[in-house]
């Protein structure tokens, strides 16, 4: 479980084509340039959040992503979920592994947004769709 | 949504990536910059990043691509003008620019473009500044 309490307003963004990938990042810009992340910090949690969203678009079928500034009693961050209800990740280790792709892609969606962000976390099931969280806190 | 403008100057195609790059724009701008290598026989291709304040694992790809796919129609890619903050985010992604040139800018792009032309051409003899490299 990640420990993050909202200090603000929860945005939310349909993902339903490309253009919306577009907007979530800058969602995600505006939302990390107001909690003042670093420019490092920022890049990073953009770069996940497209990571993410392209993964949302292209493997869950489409669904909508949440931008949330939150609080874990010492730091400010930034929490960001992705859900879909497409079908699912049955092997969850595979799907983390450098390089795995079930799209043709690179393989790093996953495993390289879980990197560039402090917490990561994953629900899925089968059949039913996958909900990504991660946070990216204040230095 | 349009696309991305494609300069000619010599034989160097110069693109420079200012807005935030939609799938479909990133698509167009590989065939494009293919097209133009092919109907104005440029040697190298130099694209601008400054104006790219992330680069994920698709724009990565579609910048290896165009690398990979000029090299093939005889043409040198370089990348210039990467923000560190990117190249920071990159090699943490993980993101492997295979193939990829870089440099700091596109004056320097295009000074590394000429000097990869001379010596490719400089194995018989050593004749580099008869070079016909148009600036």
């Amino acid at each position: 479980m990640i420990n993050a309490e909202p200090t603000g307003e929860t945005r939310r963004q349909g993902i339903g084509g490309d253009d919306d990938v577009v907007r979530v990042r800058q969602l995600v810009r505006a939302a990390a340039v107001a909690t003042k992340l670093s420019l490092v910090d920022q890049t990073k949690l953009v770069t996940a959040a497209s990571e993410l969203a392209r993964n949302t678009l292209i493997h869950g079928g489409g669904g909508y992503a949440e931008v949330i500034p939150v609080t874990n009693g010492r730091r400010n961050g930034i929490l960001i979920v992705f859900v879909d209800d497409g079908p699912g990740i049955v092997d969850l280790d595979l799907a983390f592994t450098d390089g795995y792709t079930t799209a043709g892609g690179l393989g790093l969606g996953l495993s390289g947004a879980r990197r560039l962000m402090d917490e990561f976390r994953v629900e899925t099931t089968p059949g039913e769709g996958t909900t990504v969280s991660a946070v990216k806190w204040e230095r | 949504m349009d696309r991305i403008p494609v300069l000619t100057l010599g034989d160097v195609l110069l693109v420079s990536i200012q807005v935030d790059l939609e799938d479909q724009l990133a698509l167009r701008l590989q065939e494009d910059l293919a097209d133009r290598i092919v109907s104005t026989g440029a040697h190298g291709v130099i694209i601008d990043i400054t104006g790219l304040d992330i680069v994920d694992s698709f724009v990565g790809r579609m910048l290896a691509t165009i690398a990979a796919v000029s090299k093939v129609l005889d043409a040198e890619t370089f990348v210039v003008g990467m923000r560190p903050a990117v190249a920071i985010t990159l090699v943490e992604l993980g993101l492997p620019l295979r193939g990829i040139r870089t440099a700091l800018n596109v004056e320097l792009g295009l000074a590394a473009l000429r000097a990869a032309r001379a010596a490719e051409y400089a194995e018989p003899e050593e004749s580099d500044d008869d070079e016909s490299v148009a600036t």
